[in-house]
């Protein structure tokens, strides 16, 4: 069997970020695999601007944001496999990958990296009554065939779903010539970025509805029209309120979920909340070696965040493969997320071989107005720090020091959550 | 005086501006980063947008190519630059850079490919 100190499985900004770092820390042998015919993963779809600002001080659209992470590689000359999709993981790290040329091949792999991105939620999610005609796609989809493959999606459009790839094409569409008719959304609040409701649904007078979902698709063979109703608190529609919109496209945009397959092959444990692995701050899973970064670890609004994960899980797997694992890892301590906060990542701290500072993501469970964010050691107050808002659309960050658990020799977990007062 | 409220669409972090107007002075708050404050200024005097879009490419490995204003326009402008957008064809090979309309619906601004196209 062929063997490679590190495998990356995904060439998104994910998996390119954590090559280019750990061929800077010292590892020659890297090989990424990559089922798509490019590099570059959803941001060559992703046309619009406001990637980058982070990391290149520059508004960059999706596919120079990833052409920026590709040129690096090229730099490098770390080598990829492109139209290749990888089929297994095992927990020994065997890696089986199938493409034209080669058939299956199964190969050793040092360290894996797992960056496969993650994938729209399936319309079954919809569960209304009526047939299923043509003109109803996922907004991802209808994405992919408007700017890769030039096909114009429709004319008059509903959006149900106001998460980002949703708003994104509210305003693609409407800048193609369509009229938007009006975006749907289950939820009391957006599940999109702030700026993408401003700059994509009001610069175009396109009408958000909150609390409102879809109750009727009309069409037999091509969609005609839809009604959408108001929700209640217990999300079911509430009769008298249904409003039919005549359309011929219906988009969903239903929210997007780590693609874990392989994860779950290889033994790793997922997270319910996230439904990505549970990794520690070195981003490692449960099982040795295999690491995981982006979107298949959970799922990120920002790709500056995605490089920075990326480039952390490419420079942990270096140090794994190039001094292997110390002895003794030392106290690993539990992160517990309460009362509004949904999950952390990373899920676990080793609190004597950390970093001298650890970043942890989060998001919240709703809208929160004037909170806190409160951290605990064992069940002592340690942070609080007010925020004017907190949205389940905008991921939340707190740092944690190593210093600071110099005090604390008998910690047993940390709590992040949110307080009123 | 007059304030006005915004989300600043200079990065996906939205912050909540608040801007307040007196004559010519203005004053922003709320802003995380200097650009926050540059695009309340704008967006009260004369606001402004990038627009990002694709062009259709004859004779590539894909059908169409991804271009953007190369800098802001005025938010006026958008539906006469999507015009020309919508009815330019392009040859491959395209280079991400490559000028691909000069100064668009007289503008001054050119359009601009971010992706490479190469030949089918
Ligand atoms: C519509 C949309 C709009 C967005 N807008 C913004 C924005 O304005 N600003 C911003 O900063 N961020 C934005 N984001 C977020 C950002 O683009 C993503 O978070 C980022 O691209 C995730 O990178 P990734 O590498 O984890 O995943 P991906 O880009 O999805 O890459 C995963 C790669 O893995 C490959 N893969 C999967 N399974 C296999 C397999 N079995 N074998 C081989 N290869 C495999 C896939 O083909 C893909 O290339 C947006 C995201 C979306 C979806
Ligand atoms: S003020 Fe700066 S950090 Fe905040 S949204 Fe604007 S550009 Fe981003």
């Amino acid at each position: 069997m062929t063997h490679h100190d590190i495998v990356i499985i995904g060439g998104g900004p994910a998996g390119l970020a954590a090559a280019a770092a750990a061929r800077k820390a010292g590892v020659q042998d890297i090989l990424i695999l990559e089922r798509d015919r490019v590099l570059g993963g959803i941001l060559n779809q992703c046309i619009h601007n406001g990637f980058g600002l982070h990391t290149f001080k520059e508004e960059l659209t999706g596919p120079e944001y990833a052409g920026r992470y590709i040129d690096m590689v090229e730099a490098e000359k770390i080598p990829y496999k492109l139209n290749t999709i990888v089929a297994d993981i095992s927990p020994a790290r065997e890696v089986t990958y199938i493409n034209r040329e080669e058939g299956l091949v199964t190969i050793q792999a040092g360290a894996v990296i797992l960056a496969m991105g993650c994938r729209e939620r399936p319309r079954g999610a919809l569960n209304t009554p009526g047939y299923r005609p043509a003109g109803i796609y996922s907004a991802g989809t209808a994405q992919r065939l408007m700017n890769i493959e030039g096909y114009q999606v429709g004319k008059e459009v509903v959006i149900l779903g106001s998460g980002d790839i949703g708003l994104i094409m509210a305003r693609r569409m409407t800048l193609a010539g369509a009229k938007v008719k009006v975006v749907a959304e289950l939820m009391p609040y957006s599940g999109g970025l702030k700026r993408n409701i401003v700059q994509c649904l009001d610069d175009y007078g396109i009408p958000l509805k909150l609390s409102h979902t879809v109750t009727q698709i009309h069409g037999k063979e091509r969609l005609t029209g839809i009604t959408i109703a108001e929700v209640g608190p217990d999300r079911n529609p509430v009769p008298g309120t249904e409003e039919y919109y005549s359309c011929d496209t219906l988009l969903l945009s239903v929210g997007l979920i780590p693609e874990n397959e392989l994860s779950k092959g290889a033994g790793v444990s997922m997270n319910r909340v996230t439904s990505g692995p549970n990794v520690d701050d070195r981003l490692e899973t449960e099982v040795e070696g295999i690491y995981a970064c982006g979107n298949v670890l959970h799922v990120h609004d920002l790709v500056d965040f995605v490089s920075q994960e990326a480039t952390l899980a490419g420079q942990n797997a270096a140090a794994y493969v190039l001094r292997g694992r110390e002895a003794d890892k030392g106290r690993q301590v539990p992160l517990l997320a309460e009362n509004g906060v949904r999950y952390t990542v990373p899920q676990t701290l080793n609190v004597d071989t950390m970093e001298d500072a650890v970043t942890v993501r989060f998001r919240v469970a709703d809208v929160y107005k004037d909170r806190y964010i409160a951290i605990y050691y064992n069940d002592k107050l340690i942070s609080r720090k007010k925020k004017k808002v907190l949205a389940p659309g905008e991921m939340e960050q707190v740092i944690l020091k190593k210093s600071s658990f110099a005090d604390y020799p008998d910690i047993s977990r940390i709590k992040i959550c949110t307080e009123v007062e | 005086m007059e304030t006005r409220n915004l989300i600043c669409i200079g990065c996906p972090l939205g912050c909540p501006l608040t801007v307040n107007i007196e004559g010519e002075d203005i004053k922003v708050t709320g802003n995380t980063c200097p650009r926050g404050a540059d695009y309340a200024k704008k967006e009260v005097l004369s606001p402004t947008r990038i627009v990002t879009s694709s062009i259709r490419v004859d004779g590539g490995d894909i059908a169409m190519v991804s271009v953007k204003t190369k800098s802001d326009i005025p938010k006026s402008k958008i539906f006469d630059i999507m015009k020309e957008i919508r009815a330019a064809r392009v040859d491959a090979p395209v280079a991400m850079g490559q000028v691909l309309i000069e100064n668009c619906a007289d503008t001054g601004v050119d359009i601009i490919a971010t992706k490479n196209v190469a030949r089918a």
